[in-house]
């Protein structure tokens, strides 16, 4: 069992809850890595799981952390069933599946936050209720921050502070998450006493 | 097409720079009508919200928006921030009505309470602005966004002191669709746009615990037309930098090292947000305005009874709120030197400055 528990943080941190079935004309599941198991868990749980797989449609990428579970997905039987080798590479066809999408349409999101939120966003950004999407974390906990610095996106990170990739500065990991952006907040950890860049600590794994 | 704008300082204006050498000061009388925001020895959070109805004449408070002597500089810093980064200033398409709105109530105000430096002329919705003080004079159609150099919450926010922010109301919550943000205590609104009440708040410490968020915003659901709210909020910064941005900390933040006995006075600076609510007609939105005013420490304690309360102030602060503020390095060293203008007689309850003992 990979569910996450997360300490109590500020109100702009994402939660995460388990996923349940709703009813629904089409169903969209997106996970990466570990959320596989989420989805085949949901699947579990469905009245009329036929029904349900009949109008679902998957997409799939492995996690941040190697973690493939492809197979467990593709045996489900799905309608649809795509596999994608990143994040970035699942979003396009993640987007032509929401401009078809019909109101009433169910989306089951599960995995890593940057799965989660980047597919969020988009989703969101079609005018689709907040109401309409289920998130559930499984897996890495490795973070995606943005640099309020250089804006600057930096994917998985897994220490506090981190190097951005970009311009280079030591920043320190904030719990402040922008939906918008799909993103944490990375702050510059010396901008007061250069150079004074306390050692990386691994917290996210 | 661009704002152009011819600066006329014409004596009343200071012309001062918020960067580089620093020449930002209030002259006797503007320290005299400063926002100085405690109305007792002691600060913790509180929704602290009143009426923003006219008050005492002369005071920060006598008008709807505020113009004093730095207007003009503060209008020529903004252009500067917003030429390096654009992003400072966003709407999101929903918010452009609300963006008229709130043209329309800052022009009518200002023509309305100065009006020897602006004017607002209407034929139908064929409206002519004139603001003297920054040499413009713009004739444009009314909720026609073809006929302004910018979106017409940029336009009007490029012309009037303090930030804003336009709040959109849906699902029980105020969202932050839009914002003009120059002048800020160390946030980013690139970052913030889009956020709901309780998300945009979430890093302040305390205040959620003790419910001040919730309560605050249901008070601010029931805002109405026409009868406008405010409230203080406030923190330290070192050299009067209007633009404590986020974006720009590892060009700032160092600054905070620089305070010493010997320059603390002129150096350190009481940042006041007078931050306004209003309800706009059209749109439903609710429009933040965050005006900043900077004052130098020597500059407060020129009156005694704020030398006495700011000591006991900043002495006293919960350790978290000071580190929020970001002043928490700085704390002892400012009591230390406040403390010389603390002779521990009391104070009289109550912001103004001439109503002591």
């Amino acid at each position: 069992m990979s569910k996450t528990e997360f300490p109590p943080s500020i109100r702009s941190r994402p939660v995460y809850a388990d996923l349940e079935p709703r009813p629904g004309r089409s169903h969209v599941a997106v996970a990466d890595g570990e959320g596989a198991e989420a989805i085949v868990e949901m699947l579990d749980k469905a009245a009329d799981r036929p029904a349900m797989l009949a109008a679902l449609h998957i997409l799939y990428a492995p996690g941040p952390n190697g973690t493939d579970q492809w197979d467990s997905l593709q045996a489900l039987g799905a309608a649809q069933c795509f596999r994608a080798p990143t994040i970035p590479t699942l979003l396009p066809r993640l987007g032509r599946v929401v401009a078809d999408a019909h109101m009433g349409t169910q989306f089951y999101l599960a995995g890593t936050e940057g799965l989660i939120g980047q597919a969020e966003r988009d989703i969101m950004a079609t005018g689709f209720p907040h109401a309409a999407i289920q998130k559930e974390h499984r897996g890495s906990t490795v973070r995606r921050m943005q640099c309020v610095h250089c804006k600057g996106i930096t994917e998985n990170v897994a220490t506090d502070p981190f190097k951005c990739s970009h311009c280079g500065l030591w920043l320190f990991v904030r719990d402040h998450y922008s939906r918008r952006l799909a993103a944490f907040q990375g702050v510059n950890i010396d901008a007061e006493d250069k150079g004074e860049i306390p050692e990386p600590v691994v917290r996210f794994t | 097409m661009s704002l152009d704008f011819t600066p006329q300082f014409d004596g009343f204006f200071r012309n001062e720079t918020f960067r580089d050498d620093f020449t930002y000061r209030n002259s006797p009388q503007n320290i005299r009508r400063f926002a100085f925001p405690f109305d007792r020895d002691d600060y913790m959070y509180s929704v602290n919200m009143e009426p923003h109805t006219p008050g005492r004449p002369g005071s920060v408070f006598e008008h709807t928006f505020d113009v004093d002597e730095h207007y003009v500089s503060e209008m020529i810093d903004r252009a500067k921030v917003l030429a390096q980064d654009p992003l400072r200033c966003q709407s999101l398409p929903h918010m452009t009505l609300a963006g008229w709105d709130l043209l329309e109530l800052i022009m009518e105000s200002k023509a309305r309470d100065y009006p020897q430096w602006f004017s607002l002329e209407k034929d139908g919705n064929r409206w002519r602005w004139i603001n003297r003080p920054m040499g413009i004079d713009q004739t444009f159609t009314f909720l026609d966004e073809s006929t302004l150099p910018y979106g017409p919450f940029e336009y009007i926010t490029r012309q009037t002191q303090g930030d804003f922010s336009l709040q959109d109301e849906r699902d029980g919550t105020l969202w932050m669709d839009a914002g003009m943000i120059t002048s800020q205590a160390d946030w980013s609104l690139d970052f913030d746009i889009g956020m709901n009440f309780h998300e945009w708040h979430a890093p302040v410490p305390l205040a959620h615990e003790m419910g001040v968020f919730d309560r605050a915003l249901k008070f601010l659901l029931k805002l109405q037309h026409g009868a406008p709210v405010r409230r203080y909020n406030w923190t330290m910064t070192v050299n009067p930098l209007l633009d404590t941005a986020p974006e720009t900390y590892p060009e700032w933040g160092h600054m905070r090292t620089l305070p010493t006995q010997e320059n603390m006075g002129h150096m350190m600076h009481l940042r006041v947000e007078l931050q306004g609510l209003f309800r706009l007609p059209r749109s439903n939105a609710i429009a933040f305005s965050i005006r900043c005013y900077l004052a130098k420490f020597e500059e407060l304690v020129t009156v005694p009874k704020w030398g006495r309360r700011l000591h006991r102030v900043v002495r006293d602060i919960h350790p978290d709120v000071a580190a929020y503020k970001g002043f928490l390095r700085n704390r002892d060293a400012m009591v230390e030197w406040l403390s010389k203008y603390d002779d521990g007689k009391p104070t009289s309850p109550g912001w103004w400055p001439d109503d002591e003992e």
